[in-house]
């Protein structure tokens, strides 16, 4: 299967000479479409500092990244944020939704700002709230619904342009944990589905059990990497558990 | 000494953020000395006697308005000040985790007030010093003075003036900011970005009944004070509309915005394109929380577009008039008939001399040869009497509505004597001045009244039946209402009534009231016609001395005098407009501007969102520009549509109908000015606002 995302001997250094940090040191990695990616790590390990880069809201400082075969890091204003548009689609951990605007026109401006036709956004915003399972709350505000429904909009915003790669960092960080499986189950079934691609950083073993395969990041290099393969959800869980372990979990950053 | 130089940093550093409020307060300063310094301005210099006197009651006019200007200034610059110290809460927060007092803080607020205050007031005196030569142009142009060398002017008055009242205004400023800095809690203040707006969401069909409603009350007002203006004749009736326009004013501002949203929602292919519906939102979301400020705001411009616009084409109206009103050089009149002496109403017993009384018997023309004057300098010359007749007073001839007259306006000098004139003798006049002359059978009279009021009291008996007697003959109106046409110039219309009879009519030498004199001067040049102007006004010409000495009390009006009283006053309602128009314009503008970026910086997270899911810059700065835009828009286009009803009816109260080139010329020269102060402030906030929201990559 092709490839939605070539990441090659990509590097970024933070400071100047004296004092130089590496907050991504050679990382390389491919994902396929209709993957559903995990990227572990703990806070610190550049985990964030790498979806940054391929959102192209960081530049990196060497390598390459190709999106859909494009090389992104060569793209600069108006095609960067063509891209953005067209070929992106995020999930924050804060939603970030728009609090003034209803759950439905939250949605639709990811189209309206593609200049797509007014009929066809009414259509597809029904569509996709549907299979989000929002349709009821389409016409409520921000304020007035709970954490899940709120990531719940975010993520149809993030699908409803059909993007090559959603990109979801740290998703379920804001969500109680009955909210958080839900919006994983959801997160499958776009997958499964819709064979959108997903590319999800967390530090929570949990949500990250849901992806298909596994990238560990410490200290700015890709330390491992698990792959599902035949494994049921809770055999995956307990080799998160263990890679972590073996990472030091946690602890490291508190010592 | 640390501190100061954190706040000369925080000046610069956030001089951006500030730029409005300098610009506020430049603004201010430059203006108030302006028009302070009028008193020492070149074109003042050169004025004559009479108007000097009229500058010196605009200088404390304008002194009095200045001390209402300090407080609106003050209000203003208090606000704005607000407005910064909010945005910098963050930054206060920090200070006190540091282990920097209140005090400490306070402290830093203080030098920094006392820094812009200085820097401001430099500025804007220098510009207010420059601006003023400026203002010696309008100034002559106004009192139609010629400026022949100009001379640059520096008023040391105005200049302390400014300078203490602007020290006062930024010393409230700094107790208030000390009151605010030691109210505020940490962990408000580190807080406070955090902070979310609540969303107000309004029932569309109720939005919808009120929209309706206060239009409704709008056009209710609107027909009021158009075609029902003469029903407003005093205060206590106008200002239940003014009440009306306000509060259905706040209620269209409160339904427009809910309204809005669901107009636009019907018309998909607007609403879903690009960011229309996050610009209508904002929109929606800023004019909910600003319903009372916009309405102020609104309201602010309306007075000014008003006062404006009719004050300057008042100017050029009156001068019009003027020309209508004094078709000729001179009035010269004098009592006729003088006992030797009679009983004033204190008791008194009053004695005219032998010559006052012989000299009564006479015509004006004796009198001035008398006194010495050379008739040459004069042409065109008339001299008429007036008549009265104890017989014959206001009420006496109101006879048949005297008791609803006298009920409605119970003020009214109803034991007037009605000055009479032979059609003859009036007629001479009226081919003079260019009137209607008349011509009148035995038993007919016409009523000469042009005095607005009296002509409706007039009107109503003459439409009853007017009969009048006199000198035991009755005499019927040749015409149902009052005919226009006066016999003394003055600066308006002001006949309160003459009644004019056939020449057959007897009227006796003793019913002689005035003897007056009609003439112009004999002269062609402006000069020529000043030097005889001065002969009858001046209290050392030979004239006057010769008249004074003789007792003998001739009075008059010339088209000169008129002239210069006129133009005095009209220039007075001119510059306190200008004046008190341009402060109201800067706050409402300087309002609008910091409500706006109060919202862009509260909304930075926002368009940082908008970024995210990849919306381009041009895209948000078109969002940004079409927000602000209607947002600035919105209180201007009601207020122009308010001002239109507002000037028609300040003009119909003031003088009638004005011309429609004078109010045009006045109206462009408005809304340059509007334009001018409104546009400036508009680009400012669009600018600073893009700054805001700009993502510091």
């Amino acid at each position: 299967m092709e490839n939605v995302l070539e990441v090659k001997n990509i590097e970024k250094y933070y400071g100047n000479k004296s004092n130089l940090t590496k907050a991504i040191d050679n990382i390389s990695f491919n994902v396929k479409k209709g993957e559903f990616i995990g990227i572990m790590g703990a806070s610190g390990s550049g985990k964030t500092t790498l979806l940054n880069c391929i959102s192209t809201i960081d530049r990196v400082t060497s390598g390459t990244i190709r999106v859909d075969g494009k090389d992104i890091t060569k793209l600069k204003g108006n095609a960067l944020n063509k891209f953005r548009r067209e070929d992106l689609g995020f999930i924050f951990q804060d939603f970030n939704l728009l609090d003034t605007l209803t759950v439905y026109e939250n949605i639709a401006l990811a189209l309206t700002i593609q200049r797509e036709k007014p009929d066809v956004i009414d259509k597809k915003v029904k569509e996709v709230a549907k299979k989000l399972e929002i349709s009821n709350i389409l016409e409520k505000y921000p304020y007035q619904i709970s954490g899940g429904q709120k990531q719940r909009c975010a993520s149809a915003r993030a699908v409803i342009t059909n993007p090559s790669l959603v990109l979801a960092d740290e998703p379920t960080g804001a969500l109680d944990s009955k909210s958080a499986r839900q919006l994983l189950e959801i997160f499958e079934k776009l997958n499964k589905e819709l064979k959108t691609t997903i590319l999800m950083v967390t530090h929570d073993a949990f949500t990250a059990s849901y992806a298909n395969r596994i990238l560990f990041i410490k200290d700015g290099k890709i330390f491992n990497e698990i792959i599902k393969g035949d494994d049921s959800r809770k055999e995956f869980f307990e080799k998160i558990i263990d890679v972590q372990t073996l990472l030091g979990g946690e602890l490291n950053d508190v010592i | 000494m640390m501190l100061f130089k954190l706040s000369l940093k925080n000046i610069k550093k956030s001089f951006k953020d500030y730029a409005i409020y300098f610009m506020t307060l430049i603004l201010g300063v430059t203006i108030f000395y302006m028009f302070n310094s009028i008193e020492s301005q070149e074109a003042m210099m050169q004025v004559n006697q009479s108007q000097k006197m009229i500058i010196e009651l605009l200088t404390q006019l304008i002194g009095f308005v200045s001390g209402f200007v300090a407080i609106i200034l003050a209000f203003l610059i208090i606000y704005a000040n607000n407005f910064l110290i909010k945005r910098r809460k963050k930054e206060f927060g920090i200070y006190m985790t540091l282990g920097m007092g209140r005090r400490q803080i306070s402290k830093i607020l203080l030098f920094e007030t006392v820094l812009i205050g200085i820097i401001s007031l430099g500025v804007g005196l220098i510009i207010g010093i420059f601006g003023s030569q400026l203002m010696s142009i309008l100034v002559s142009k106004l009192f139609e003075v010629d400026m022949t060398e100009f001379q640059f002017v520096f008023s040391k008055d105005a200049f302390l003036k400014t300078c203490i009242y602007f020290a006062l205004m930024y010393l409230a400023v700094m107790i208030f900011n000390t009151i605010s800095v030691s109210r505020y809690k940490l962990i408000d203040l580190l807080n406070a970005a955090k902070k979310n707006e609540k969303v107000i969401i309004k029932n569309p069909i109720i939005c919808t009944i009120i929209f309706l409603v206060s239009c409704g009350v709008l056009g209710y007002a609107y027909y009021i004070v158009s075609a029902q203006a003469y029903t407003l004749t005093s205060f206590s009736k106008i200002w239940p509309v003014l009440v009306m326009g306000t509060v259905a004013t706040l209620f269209l501002f409160w339904s427009l915005s809910g309204l809005m949203i669901k107009l636009v929602q019907t018309r998909k292919k607007t609403y879903l394109k690009d960011t229309n519906m996050f610009v209508l939102r904002q929109i929606n979301n800023k004019i909910n929380t600003t319903v009372v400020s916009m309405t102020v705001i609104c309201l602010m411009l309306f007075i000014t577009i008003t006062i404006l616009s009719t004050a300057l084409s008042l100017k050029n109206t009156m001068t019009r008039e003027l020309v209508e009103m004094t078709p000729v050089d001179i009035n010269l009149y004098k009592t006729a008939s003088l006992p030797e002496s009679y009983v004033n109403r204190y008791g008194e017993e009053i004695v005219y001399t032998k010559e006052q009384v012989e000299d009564s018997r006479e015509s004006v023309q004796y009198t001035l040869e008398n006194a010495g004057f050379d008739m040459s300098l004069l042409k065109d010359v008339v001299e008429i009497s007036t008549y009265t007749s104890p017989d014959l007073t206001w009420e006496t001839y109101l006879k048949d509505v005297f008791d609803g007259v006298k009920a409605q306006f119970p003020g009214l000098a109803y034991g007037t004597y009605e000055l009479i004139v032979k059609e003859s003798e009036y007629n001479k006049v009226a081919k003079l001045y260019g009137l209607e002359e008349f011509n009148l059978n035995d038993n007919e009279y016409v009523m000469l009244c042009d005095f607005d009021n009296m002509v409706n009291i007039r009107n109503k008996e003459l439409q009853i039946d007017g009969i009048i007697t006199l000198c035991g003959k009755e005499y019927i109106p040749k015409y149902k209402e009052c005919k226009s046409g006066y016999i003394m110039m003055s600066t308006s219309h002001t006949n309160t009534g003459i009644i004019l009879v056939p020449d057959s009519c007897p009227l006796t030498e003793d019913m002689k009231e005035q003897q007056i004199l009609i003439a112009n001067y004999n002269a062609n040049t402006d000069e020529e016609k000043q030097e005889i102007e001065d002969l009858f006004t001046r209290d050392d010409s030979y004239l006057i001395q010769n008249l004074d000495k003789n007792g003998i009390d001739l009075e008059g009006a010339t088209r000169i005098s008129i002239y210069d009283g006129s133009v005095g006053i009209t220039t007075i309602i001119v510059f306190l407009a200008i004046y008190l128009g341009i402060i109201f314009l800067i706050s409402s503008s300087a309002i609008l501007a910091l409500k706006q970026l109060t919202e862009s910086s509260d909304n930075k997270l926002r368009y940082s969102v908008l970024r995210k899911i990849g919306a381009d810059e041009k895209m948000i700065n078109r969002s940004l520009f079409i927000q602000i835009g209607i947002f600035f828009a919105l209180p201007i286009v009601i207020a122009i549509i308010h001002s239109i009803f507002g000037i028609q009816f300040a003009l119909s109260t003031m003088s009638g109908i004005a011309d429609v080139a004078d109010l045009l010329s006045s109206i462009i020269a408005t809304i340059v000015i509007i334009g001018f102060i409104y546009g400036i402030y508009f680009l400012a906030t669009y600018f600073e606002s893009k700054n805001i929201i700009k993502e510091n990559n």
